[in-house]
């Protein structure tokens, strides 16, 4: 009974740590932009599958962690550069339809760079479960929870510690006064792109060994990634990362205890109840509109 | 737009629309057409909620499914005639549109996204799930629509059924957006509060046209049902949706007409794409974000003022 109701709970917090992190890419550009982007999942799969690709390739695991991580982030530079700030001015849905055509774009690029067949990732450091009062801990899971709990703080303290993490809040709070105050606002939005897919390549690249990964894996992560912001309230970063853990949490219980078939709903249902009664999201502030 | 250039508009679709099946070559073409025209349908509706009242919906693949399926089920299941089943399931989607508007519209911008495109996940799911009732990821097959004897069959009579309709969908579009209503949404759309405080009931308005365009998937849907040989789940999942709001973005939003360019352009671009084979997702990706990034407006708006600037 116990043991059931843990072992539901480490594969929702784990499958959870990869939501809040992928959420929290999506508060960050959102802050820095107000651009919802829809093809942060891609980031996810683009992370695994070049970490995959490097390691098959004889590249050492470490070495081919970090290389996925750089790629990624290149690739969130360059959709930065070439298809977000050109339309800088148009509309939130004119900017949403950019960002989805990004994600066709790159899962058609994934499939023909890679393939269309599943892949997995070597264990960190090998396959000996743990027992967990009667629940199975496979060591992965540790290195998942462990590299999400680093990359929260690092994240952090990269925002309230360090120049440049200070003009990136300061953007998104008011970004015509930032610019008055000296802060290169564009290159703040580049350097949010940059980040948000490190973020989600981190937590492609150390889910890989338990759940597999392929061309089209970043699509579901996405949506509940998205979730999980709008949950936590958009743009919160403490918000997106309760908010992911409560959205993998929930389907995990739903798994374990009702039904496997509507797992993927559930983040779906919980989302649309706060929404109603929470318009803001949990932790969302209340927001104004000028006339 | 003044009355007479609406009328205008209506009659050069009018004639468009007869002359079309003249020039193509074979049904193939024809069902090309029909596909684009059901398509066409439902993004004037939608664009009626995205275009004018500015709100996004990202689930309206949902509602089109839940009229597909209404009628499918009835029909196959419990033998309702199909006209019978295809107002069961307007009435089915008008309510729960009703029913979810109000909190619903209340969010704005994101929030609404992250809702509309929650209750489209939600459906497809269902429908994928309660395989039993709805034939799961295989699909059903709803048979012929049949009316009162007779029975509509081959690309060419539904041709001239869905022109038809789409001309009824197009002229009450115009008409609404002519109307106090379309008054209404255009300043709502521009400022809400702005409106609000000049006395325009705006959740009134939203969940008005939040309705009118659920309703107009879902009859769409209906007939789908009974066009297409098996209802497959996907014609209601997340990726429909995507696809109808970017033939109204494509298109131009808030221009009745160019959501007809929009549907029908890429409606047809998958089937001249299938000769990339592979490459399809790269290239409709790549045309996506390259017409999005230099002509926001969409199509039919850019070339209009194109034009517009060039006269002197």
């Amino acid at each position: 009974m116990l043991s059931s109701f843990l072992q539901f709970l480490i594969s929702g917090v784990t499958v959870g740590a990869i939501y809040a992190l992928c959420g929290l890419g999506f508060s960050i550009i959102f802050n820095a932009s107000h651009v919802i982007n829809f093809a942060q999942g891609e980031f996810i799969m683009i992370g695994a599958m070049s970490a995959v690709w490097l390691a098959d390739a004889g590249v050492p695991l470490p070495l081919a962690v970090i290389l996925a991580i750089l790629v990624t982030m290149a690739v969130g530079v360059l959709l930065e550069k070439l298809a977000v700030e050109p339309a800088r001015k148009a509309s939130v849905t004119t900017l949403i339809i950019i960002t989805i055509g990004a994600s066709i774009f790159l899962r058609g690029l994934a499939q023909e760079v890679w393939d269309k067949n599943f892949h997995k990732l070597e264990s960190f450091s090998g396959e000996t479960p743990i027992n967990l009062l009667g629940a199975v801990l496979m060591p992965q899971t540790i290195w998942v929870l462990g590299t999400a709990v680093i990359v929260i703080l690092l994240l952090a303290w990269f925002f309230n510690r360090t120049l440049e993490g200070k003009a990136m809040l300061a953007t998104s709070f008011n970004p015509l006064a930032a610019q008055l105050m000296g802060i290169n606002t564009k290159r703040v939005l580049l350097i949010s792109f940059g980040l948000s897919a490190g973020l989600g390549a981190v937590g492609g690249i150390v889910i890989t060994p338990i759940t597999f990964t392929a061309y089209d894996n970043g699509i579901m992560l996405g949506l509940k990634g998205f979730s999980a912001a709008v949950l936590g309230g958009l743009g919160n970063g403490a918000g997106a990362v309760a908010g992911g853990l409560i959205v993998g949490i929930a389907e995990a219980m739903a798994a374990g205890y009702l039904s496997s078939a509507y797992k993927d709903a559930v983040a779906f249902i919980i989302i649309l109840a706060v929404l109603v009664f929470m318009p803001n999201g949990l932790f969302g502030r209340k927001g104004t509109e000028r006339v | 737009m003044a009355s007479t250039s609406r009328w205008a508009g209506l009659g050069a679709l009018a004639v468009f629309l007869a002359v079309l099946p003249q020039v193509l070559p074979n049904n193939y073409y024809v069902d090309v057409a029909v596909l684009a025209g059901f398509n066409a349908i439902v993004c004037v509706g939608l664009n009626l909620l995205i275009g004018y009242a500015g709100q996004i919906s990202l689930g309206h693949a949902g509602f089109f499914g839940l009229g597909a399926y209404s009628s499918a089920i009835l029909v196959t299941h419990y033998g309702w005639p199909p006209l019978a089943a295809l107002l069961a399931g307007a009435l089915l989607v008008g309510l729960l549109a009703f029913a979810i508007a109000r909190p619903i519209l209340k969010l704005k911008g994101h929030y609404l996204a992250m809702a509309t495109l929650g209750i489209g996940i939600i459906i497809s799911i269902v429908l994928n799930t309660e395989a039993q009732i709805t034939g799961g990821p295989d699909g059903i097959a709803a048979g012929n629509f049949s009316l009162g004897g007779f029975e509509l069959k081959g690309e060419r009579a539904w041709y001239w059924v869905i022109a038809g309709l789409l001309l009824v969908t197009v002229w009450l579009a115009t008409n609404l957006v002519d109307s106090p209503v379309g008054r209404a949404l255009r300043a709502l759309h521009g400022s809400e509060v702005g409106a609000e405080v000049v006395g325009v009931d705006t959740t009134r308005y939203k969940v008005l046209v939040f309705v009118v365009s659920a309703v107009i998937a879902s009859i769409a849907g209906s007939l789908f049902a009974h066009y297409t040989s098996q209802l497959t789940p996907t014609k209601a999942d997340f990726f429909k949706s995507i696809e109808l709001v970017t033939m109204v973005v494509f298109g131009g939003m808030a221009s009745t007409f160019g959501a007809l360019v929009g549907a029908a352009f890429l409606t047809m671009l998958p089937q001249v794409l299938t000769v990339f084979e592979d490459y399809e997702p790269i290239i409709l990706g790549g045309i996506m974000m390259g017409t999005m990034i230099f002509m926001p407006r969409g199509l039919v708006p850019t070339i209009s003022a194109f034009l517009t600037r060039r006269r002197p």
